[in-house]
């Protein structure tokens, strides 16, 4: 998962403070993994560096937290195309998934087109899986079967997800 | 809980429980007039003894409380009137029933139905016949039936000697005992007809089956035990039943109205006399229900319901014959000894084994009909895919086919026995009436005053139009004088004919005739030989009329000049019954014992109405003259009437049937949407699947009419044996039974054809 | 415009029933020999997407070519007669006629088409080897094992020897092992006669046996190769 496109991501609906940034990332995504602020600064400095963000105001009083952050073109575009960019199909991919289900809906983006572009992109691995398995031993078979029942298994998730997607679209709007 | 889900099936439930209701009703209001019958003929007889009487014993005198009466029935336009005159002596003759009091002089009552025959246009001939002026109308206790024509006139031309005296009305006589065939036709009737409704009534009871045993499956799926399963289906059945029973009820009291515009057997009542029985009522109200709840327990013995579906205990078993045989050769057998006893002896056993006979010959058709089916399906093979998907479907399960035709074919075996049976009996009567209706000639017989009166009714016979002959003499009995030793009274009669010369030349050729000639017919028949007619021999012409009577003789001596007299063959046909020919100077009519006259009337068939003009002619002359003729035949309207209500029987049941057939077809149809609309993904023609809808109910109907055809002839020819009347098939009935057979195929066919094509479409391969 | 050699190709399919719209201007095609996997959530209109395609649904709006034809310019009866001879089905269940013997089953379509009676089921015979079942041929469909039915159901579809194989959710009845052979069986034979298969389906393992996937959502297909 990649914590730089996901609060360019939450950029791109408006500028925020650090501190609203953390709050939004814990929000969606930190049930688990709370982002601590250091992790926020030194990110926001990366991007800052990259050119992807720029200090949109500074409020009176010094210190890092009163810094407002605006996202440049340059950095929406790096959001793009980071989500038409298919993950490699491998175990446990749900977290970068759902980030980018829902920061596709939270910039307004069609979820839909990715999760299809996901599943073409697993169904080409599992396709070699079973060409595999049709020309292969036991063993092979074996071996492809439980790679494809758990690439199955996050597309079904993706399916299901999809479906939900209306619900979701506003529980994240609100 | 049956009942609640009978009537609150929704729109399905609804329809099945009708069905079933309706199917029921039928039955209940056929058995209910079954069960009418023998009220009816009581009360049809009570009203015909009531007002009748024929004669008495002792014939009172002539009195204050006495009446000349003489009946004077008459035939128009080929319809009996029942005609009665009447000349009171006094001034409190008895009255019949239905007349408050009698008509005056000239006048006449008649009966509602006679009243407005005389009153339409085609009554003018018989307003002339009837030309007494009408007083009033009978009320409904003096008339046998709503439809009677009946009239009593005061005829003051009625003479002693045309009629006889009484002091009442009402007799005390029972009917003749019916004739054997009417016998076994009356018992049959009853087999044909009751068999069918029961199979009907189990049939119906049973309509819809699969929807509702797949209901009950359900409901063992949210936890009903197999008690409660069964009673919910006895309780569905039950209510439906008893909805039948009502409709039933209902229906009786509907179809008894037409009972005043129905003549089945010259029978025709009030609807007020088709009542049923109380006991077979009874029995009839309690033994329904029963049935239908039995028929479905019966039917559940036979399926396990269990929660996810139905569990046949029968797969297919190979069903055996040999019991199913046992029925109907059962039931031959009981039939075929009757055949032997010639002729049919109207016994309590007779009977009873005659109707037992014939419900179990007509019991194992039903019994036959499964093992027929299985075993000719069974061995079909091949065939295009039309007949094949038909005859493989029938082999996987011909049952609820097979029950739906089996009441086909009862009703069409019973229907084809009964007309069997009446042509039969039919082919006599037309064999005697080919023999002498063949010739257009009514024949008049009425008591005889003199010559002169005679000539001149031969004179206004000959007058009337379309008349081509007439010949007519006064005729009466001649005897041997009484001897000792001798009983006269148990000599055959022989006869004297009385007639001018002219009309003696018609009976015998008489080359040279005078006016006093006697002439003595040759060759002589053996009741002249008897008695020794020869020229100047003395005869008695007051004999006997009865066994053991004593005569007062009155003594005629033939004249020496009688010549001998060949007789001419009459162009009738009929035997010649003349010994002795007389001109009036001879012998005067006054001198012969209750001398008739006998008219024979040719007309020509071309002329509109010769008959009814010459009946009108015969009325003027004397109205209670009897006719004897063999124009009308009455038997083929009768025959006519019951044909037409036998079909009518045999359609409304197959209709039924149909229904029953086109709701298992339906059923089944709608149960595999699925599998037809695969079967149209794969390009399947939809006439393939029509032809094999069609074959589905071809099939089994072909062999339940076949069979139905067997047995019907077979009972039929073993009845025919019984009454003893030539064994002759009616290819036209057959052919018609078959023909309406053929029309259920094809309304079943065309009627499940919509529901095959709808369940076609595409929409039942969607699964979501 | 068709795309270059396709078999089966369909432009702008629409087709409502009712208010609900399951096709909205839907494109198609698929090359003889090769597998097309129909994907998309329920009521997509996956399955209409088939009978439109099949020629068992005549679209609202939108043409359907198969070769020459113009399928949605064909009679009912026509359409029905290039059903019996150039296509074939698979559906989920309940497909066998229950009171034919798996054998007159397979020979079924063979004999639709005017084939005699013995040639018929000669050929069936052959199909049902070729599915592993012939030891099946003289069972009834209710005495098999639903493996064994979907094997005879595909024979069935097979027999023919049609150009496309138009299969809708044929393992959804299976367990994993029956669905794998069914479906290793289905489309082996379909490579072996150069068929043309659309298979649809919501299982991603189903679909791993195709060629490519197209996507189905809001009775618009999205074809995921970047091909019309």
């Amino acid at each position: 998962m990649s914590i730089g496109h996901t609060l360019l991501g939450l950029l791109e609906s408006g500028p925020r403070h650090g501190y609203d940034l953390k709050r939004a990332f814990d929000e969606h995504f930190g049930q688990d993994r709370p982002l601590h602020y250091g992790q926020v600064y030194s990110t926001m400095s990366r991007l800052l560096k990259n050119g992807l963000v720029e200090v949109d105001a500074v409020e009176a009083g010094a210190g890092p937290e009163r810094k407002r952050y605006a996202i440049t073109d340059a950095g929406i575009t790096d959001v793009a195309q980071w989500l038409a960019r298919p993950e490699k199909p491998e175990p446990y991919l749900q977290s970068t998934l759902y980030t980018k289900i829902v920061l596709a809906l939270l910039t307004g983006r069609d979820a839909a087109e990715l999760l299809d572009t996901q599943r073409t992109e697993h169904l080409r691995l599992m396709r070699g899986l079973t060409e595999r398995k049709r020309s292969g031993d036991l063993a092979d078979q074996l071996i492809c079967d439980h790679a494809l029942f758990h690439l199955e298994a996050d597309l079904r998730w993706l399916e299901l997800t999809a479906a939900r997607l209306d619900k979701l679209a506003e529980a994240v709007r609100t | 809980m049956g009942m609640r889900f009978a009537a609150g099936g929704g729109r399905e439930g609804w329809i099945r429980t009708a069905l079933t209701a309706a199917g029921v009703a039928l039955g209940v209001a056929v058995l209910l007039i079954g069960a009418s019958v023998p009220t009816l003929m009581d009360a049809w007889h009570g009203r015909e003894k009531a007002r009748e009487n024929l004669g008495q014993e002792h014939p009172p005198k002539a009195g204050d409380r006495t009446v000349l009466y003489s009946p004077a029935d008459t035939t128009f336009h080929g319809e009996r009137i029942r005609g009665r005159l009447i000349r009171p002596d006094g001034a409190h003759p008895p009255v019949p029933p239905g007349i408050r009091r009698l008509p005056g002089p000239g006048r006449m009552l008649v009966s509602p139905a006679l009243h407005k025959l005389l009153a339409s246009p085609e009554g003018a001939l018989l307003r002339d016949r009837l030309h007494y002026t009408t007083a009033g109308v009978i009320g409904d206790e003096g008339l046998q039936g709503p439809q009677e024509l009946t009239y009593v006139a005061q005829s003051d031309t009625l003479r002693e000697r045309d009629g006889y005296r009484v002091d009442h009305f009402g007799k005390s006589w029972d009917p003749a005992p019916m004739r054997a065939p009417a016998v076994v036709l009356v018992i049959m009737t009853c087999v044909a007809l009751m068999t069918p409704v029961m199979v009907f009534i189990g049939t119906s009871v049973r309509f819809g089956n699969e929807r509702r045993e797949r209901r009950l499956a359900a409901l063992r799926l949210v936890g009903a035990d197999v008690p409660t399963t069964r009673r919910i289906a006895s309780g569905e059945a039950l209510f439906g039943s008893l909805l039948g029973l009502l409709g039933g009820g209902a229906l009786f009291l509907a179809a008894r109205q037409l009972a005043s515009v129905i003549t089945l057997w010259e029978i025709n009542v009030f609807p007020s006399d088709v009542t049923p029985a109380l006991l077979p009522a009874a029995l009839i109200v309690l033994l329904v229900p029963s049935a239908a709840v039995l028929v479905t327990l019966l039917a559940q013995r036979g399926i396990t319901v269990e929660p996810l579906g139905i569990v046949r205990n029968r797969p297919p078993v190979r069903r055996r014959l040999w019991w199913r045989l046992v029925l109907p050769i059962a039931g031959v057998l009981l039939l075929f000894p009757l055949t032997r006893e010639q002729p049919w002896h109207d016994t309590p056993l007779n009977t009873v084994r005659l109707a037992a006979g014939s419900t179990l010959l007509l019991f194992g058709v039903t019994a036959l009909l499964p093992w027929l089916v299985d075993a000719v399906v069974g061995r079909l093979r091949g065939g295009p895919v039309p007949w094949q998907l038909a005859v493989r479907r029938l082999q996987l399960s011909s049952g609820s086919a097979t029950r739906a035709v089996s009441g086909i074919t009862v009703a069409v075996a019973g229907a084809i026995a009964i007309h069997m049976l009446m042509t039969g009996m039919q082919a006599g009567y037309q064999a005697a009436y080919a023999k002498s209706g063949r010739i257009p000639q009514i024949g008049f017989w009425g008591s005889a005053a003199d010559w002169p009166q005679t000539q001149q009714a031969l004179t206004s016979l000959r007058a009337t139009p379309g008349v081509t002959k007439v010949r007519g003499t006064v005729i009466a009995n001649i005897g041997r004088l009484p001897a000792a030793g001798v009983d006269t009274s148990r000599d055959v009669p022989s006869t004297v004919a009385l007639g001018s010369c002219a009309e003696l030349n018609r009976l015998v050729h008489v080359p040279s005739c005078r006016d006093g000639d006697v002439f003595i017919a040759a060759p002589a028949r053996e009741a002249a030989r008897d008695i020794g007619l020869a020229p100047g021999a003395t005869i008695d012409l007051n004999p006997p009329r009865d066994y053991g009577e004593r005569t007062a003789p009155r003594p005629w001596t033939i004249p020496r000049a009688a010549r001998p007299a060949p007789s001419r063959a009459l162009s009738d046909a009929r035997p010649f019954a003349y010994d002795l020919l007389v001109t009036p100077a001879a012998l005067g009519a006054d001198r012969l014992s209750s001398p008739d006259q006998e008219l024979r009337v040719d007309f020509d068939r071309s002329t509109p109405d010769a008959v009814e003009h010459i009946r009108n002619t015969a009325a003027r002359i004397n109205p209670s003259m009897f006719e004897s003729s063999s124009i009308d035949n009455p038997h083929d309207k009768q025959y006519g009437g019951v044909r037409n209500a036998l079909f009518l029987g045999a359609v409304i049941t197959l209709l039924l049937i149909g229904a029953g057939l086109i709701i298992s077809t339906v059923e089944q149809l709608h149960e595999r949407r699925r599998l037809l609309s695969t079967l149209d993904a794969y390009g399947t023609r939809r006439a393939t699947l029509g032809w094999s809808v069609l074959w589905q109910t071809t099939l089994p109907v072909i062999l339940g009419l076949a069979l139905a055809l067997a047995c019907g002839l077979t009972l039929g020819a073993l009845l025919l044996v019984i009454t003893g009347s030539g064994v002759t098939v009616d290819w036209p009935v057959v052919a018609g039974m078959a023909g309406i057979g053929a029309a259920v195929i094809l309304f079943v066919t065309a009627l499940s054809l919509p529901p095959l094509w709808r369940m076609m479409r595409p929409e039942g391969l969607r699964t979501e | 415009m068709t795309p270059e050699g396709s078999l089966l190709a369909a432009e702008g399919l629409s087709k409502a029933y009712g208010p609900t719209p399951a096709l909205d201007g839907a494109d198609f095609s698929v090359h003889p020999g090769e597998v097309v996997a129909v994907m998309g959530p329920s009521g997509s209109g996956k399955s209409t997407l088939l009978h439109c395609l099949a020629g068992i649904v005549a679209p609202d709006r939108g043409t359907v070519r198969y070769g020459p034809h113009t399928l949605t310019g064909l009679t009912d009866a026509q359409r029905s007669a290039l059903r019996r001879t150039d296509f074939g089905f698979v559906f989920q269940f309940g497909q066998l006629v229950p009171e034919l013997t798996c054998l007159e089953n397979v020979a079924l379509p063979l004999r639709l088409n005017g084939t005699r009676r013995k040639d018929a089921e000669r050929q069936a015979r052959d199909w049902l080897e070729q599915l592993e079942v012939e030891g099946a041929a003289g069972q009834r469909p209710g005495e098999i094992s639903g493996g064994q039915g979907q094997r005879v159901a595909v024979a069935r579809a097979l027999a023919t020897r049609p150009r496309v194989i138009f299969a809708d959710e044929p393992t959804g009845a299976l367990d994993s092992l029956n669905g794998e052979r069914v479906l290793t069986l289905l489309t082996n034979a379909a490579r072996d006669t150069n068929a043309a298969v659309v298979l649809v389906t919501h299982e991603a393992r189903v679909a791993a046996y195709s060629d490519r996937e197209i996507v189905v959502r809001d009775g618009r297909v999205k074809d995921m190769a970047g091909r019309i």
